[in-house]
């Protein structure tokens, strides 16, 4: 099979399509199974009480909020190597989403830290290269947006998602590199896990779900994006877009 | 199953504001980007027909 041929935005429009309902079946199936044992099977924690539970959404959505924002640098890095269009439309379709989980990762953050730590916002690493990220994602969007030149705004944007993929190791490590009140990492590639099995595998579950989540909505933004930018070349026949064809 | 009752479960030992909100909100931000692709894809499926129509 030839994968090269889908490095052309038409010709990848109806494979994504096909690829949706299938990531979207699986993160409904995982979060579904993962809300069932962080919310009814998992037991209290010893220290926080049922407000650990937040841990659910806050950790899974916190890991797509920098993985998002590394894999959009990547597609950066790819389109401008290589002067790619489906590339750059990766990046456009990536930054909503990663925006959206870095907001939920910042407002669940608050949610947890009013009652264990008794404020909703504290200036320590963690959060404030946290925030730095939300601003990230929201100046990539705009200098999008603030270019008419469609190419010209793909180049800028590019650049800046890929410059700033600096923050996410210092976001990964700040609570090591700085005494924070944020908690350390309960799970690492380097320790076993701080955290009881049960509890990390609803944690785990949760973010595979999330993660499939985004896929499906990514790749559904990215169509649209394709039918937005790529309009004219819809008149092709046959043209690969049916939903459009058919009022031929 | 860890709960004894289902307001046991609703109090989450007094963390409920804070726990469901987190959940809740999370929740409708998800379902608003799928409903927000759905208004999107629509609304560039109809621009497209009708630039094919200007067209052809």
């Amino acid at each position: 099979m030839n994968w090269s041929k889908y490095s052309a935005p038409l010709a990848f429009y109806p494979l994504a399509g096909k690829m949706i309902p299938w990531f979207g079946t699986i993160a409904a199936l995982a979060i579904a199974v993962g809300l069932y044992i962080g919310l009814l099977v998992a037991p209290t924690d010893f220290q926080q009480g049922e407000a650990y539970r937040i841990i659910f959404v806050h950790v899974p959505a916190a890991w797509m909020s920098m993985f998002l924002y590394v894999v959009m640098a990547v597609w950066a890095a790819v389109g401008l190597g290589l002067n790619a269009r489906l590339s750059f439309m990766m990046t456009q379709a990536i930054a909503p989403t990663g925006a959206m989980f870095t907001f939920l990762a910042l407002l669940t953050g608050a949610m947890w830290g009013k009652p264990t730590w008794g404020a909703w916002w504290v200036w320590d690493a963690r959060l404030t290269s946290e925030l730095i990220l939300l601003f990230q994602y929201a100046g990539v969007m705009l200098l999008r947006t603030s270019i008419d030149d469609q190419r010209r705004a793909d180049r800028a944007s590019g650049v800046c998602a890929l410059v700033g993929v600096v923050n996410i190791p210092i976001i990964y490590f700040s609570v090591q590199w700085w005494n924070t009140l944020h908690q350390g990492a309960s799970v690492s590639m380097t320790a076993a896990p701080k955290m009881a099995t049960i509890m990390l595998t609803g944690m785990l579950l949760m973010t595979f779900g999330f993660w499939m989540y985004s896929l499906a909505v990514i790749l559904s933004r990215v169509r649209c994006v394709i039918l937005e930018r790529e309009s004219l070349q819809l008149w092709s026949k046959p043209s690969p877009v049916p939903e459009v064809v058919e009022v031929r | 199953m860890y709960w004894g009752s289902l307001s046991e479960f609703l109090e989450m030992g007094g963390y409920g504001l804070y726990v469901w909100t987190s959940f809740i909100i999370t929740a409708l931000c998800m379902v608003w980007e799928i409903l927000a692709l759905w208004r999107r894809r629509t609304a560039a499926i109809a621009e497209s027909r009708n630039i094919m129509r200007s067209i052809g």
